[in-house]
């Protein structure tokens, strides 16, 4: 079954972490402020509940860096 | 699909066997024209091989090829003869000898795939001598699919897929994030086949000798030749090539043997690993797999008992942290970070708290990035840590196993 999942474009993030303070359950910031996912993949996969908070993030990031894809 | 046995892997010249006089006359004389094949024999014949990238990931040929050919429209094939890693020879080393085997594989996977296009990417020491090569071929009347050369800059990550298309498009040759698969849309949008010039010389030559030939070196899981570039404490560095398998005291002595006694070998390159310097332990996926390495683009590095595998390690580290594209949050600030983490221990600096800062600093960058620079980075630090774990000891206690 697939699944929602947060896409991170690297080259456009910016560490502002407006998505690690709508997603705290997901992510968390790195040393220098880049959002780093709690279940330690590279694209967290989004729970049912939380895909409203995760569609404001990707509507609020400041570059856009971010994605919802399908896997 | 197995033939009969191979004889046990060992260096032995393919590629670059047979005269290199740099004229197409005498290629033509020792390879014979080139066939012509449809994508679908094409495919069948380089699965039977078994052949793999010689790029440094080593996917397997045909799956790349039959992702193109199933995207059903004008294909775009690029060579990458980039070769970004510094400790790499061997792309430069076939370009000068053999430009026709490449040139060869270029054209009947162009052909193949009905491209529109097709491109080599090499770095500015190979320019000319693969526009006179291209040149010859145009007057021989060889390329039914027109050759465009472009000028790789000479960066560590100018030869990542993405990296390619970009400086190919005219834009900086640094990665991009991966929205679709370069293999369903690439360069302007056409599905992409972007191959390491060694791949493709391959092709060239298995299409003329059969599967059968090309699985008679390297061994059965592993099977053919792959081009290695020897260096460090060895007599005499230099482009080797052997069938996969081989054992590493059989390249270090194709590079006129080791200077010194050795403590560790670099396998893979700086996003490789180190592994003991064991002349029996044979140069393969499967025997390095275990030290967190692979063959990689076949760079071997010798390391003496005299040097420091910190301090080796430290450097590259430092060299790589230098050659992030700068895109990349995690990658611009963790990579110096690890590196002077690492140099901190290097220099013996006894703080207690240092390996378990490298590991988390190797795991913080892994994955965060849109390439494996930092992945590759961090792969060869761990590696690091595990090969020369005694000296991690020494260090911390201020003294230095290898230097006094």
């Amino acid at each position: 079954m697939s699944e929602h999942r947060l896409h991170i474009d690297w080259t456009a993030c910016d560490g502002r972490g407006l998505c690690a303070e709508l997603l705290p359950e997901l992510l968390v910031e790195d040393d220098w402020g880049y959002p780093v996912s709690r279940d330690g993949t590279a694209e967290p996969a989004i729970p049912r509940r939380l895909e409203g908070p995760a569609q404001r993030a990707v509507d609020r990031c400041p570059a856009l860096a971010l994605r919802l894809v399908r896997r | 699909m197995t033939t009969a046995a191979a004889a046990p892997a060992r260096v032995e010249r393919r590629l670059l066997a047979g005269p290199a006089d740099g004229r197409l006359e005498t290629y033509l004389a020792t390879h014979g024209r080139l066939p012509v094949l449809d994508a679908p024999r094409l495919i069948e014949v380089l699965r039977e091989a078994g052949l793999t990238g010689h790029g440094g990931a080593g996917f397997p040929a045909w799956r790349k090829l039959s992702a193109v050919h199933a995207a059903r429209r004008p294909a775009v094939v690029i060579a990458n003869g980039a070769e970004g890693e510094p400790a790499s020879g061997k792309d430069k080393a076939l370009l000068g000898a053999q430009p026709q085997l490449v040139l060869d594989g270029l054209q009947l996977v162009a052909r193949a795939l009905g491209a529109s296009g097709a491109h080599i990417y090499v770095t500015a020491a190979s320019v000319a001598g693969v526009r006179s090569a291209l040149a010859e071929r145009h007057r021989a009347g060889l390329d039914q699919v027109a050759v465009n050369v472009h000028v790789a800059p000479d960066t560590f990550v100018s030869g990542e897929e993405s990296a390619v298309l970009a400086a190919i498009s005219g834009r900086p040759a640094v990665p991009a994030d991966k929205r679709v698969r370069i293999v369903e849309s690439g360069l302007g949008g056409a599905p992409t086949l972007v191959q390491n010039v060694e791949t493709l010389a391959h092709i060239a030559q298995i299409v003329r000798y059969g599967p059968g030939w090309f699985r008679s070196a390297g061994t059965s899981d592993e099977p053919g030749t792959f081009l290695a570039t020897i260096g460090g404490a060895v007599l005499s560095p230099g482009v080797v090539e052997a069938g996969y398998g081989v054992p590493l005291g059989d390249l270090i002595d194709a590079a006129g043997g080791a200077t010194e006694p050795l403590q560790a070998v670099l396998v893979g390159g700086y996003h490789g690993g180190w592994v003991p310097p064991n002349p029996d332990l044979p140069v393969s996926r499967a025997a390095m797999t275990p030290y967190g390495a692979s063959p990689g683009a076949g760079i071997v590095l010798a390391l003496p008992v005299g040097a420091c595998g910190l301090a080796e390690t430290a450097r590259i580290a430092g060299y790589l942290a230098g050659q992030a594209a700068g895109q990349c949050g995690p990658c611009i600030n963790g990579l110096p970070r690890l590196a002077d983490t690492l140099t901190d221990l290097a220099r013996r600096r006894a703080r207690p708290g240092l390996p378990a800062e490298v590991e988390r600093l190797a795991a913080l960058v892994t994955g965060r990035g849109a390439c494996r620079h930092p992945d590759g980075t961090a792969r060869l630090i761990r590696s690091s840590l595990r090969a020369f774990e005694s000296d991690v000891a020494a260090h911390l206690s201020g003294r230095c196993l290898a230097v006094r």
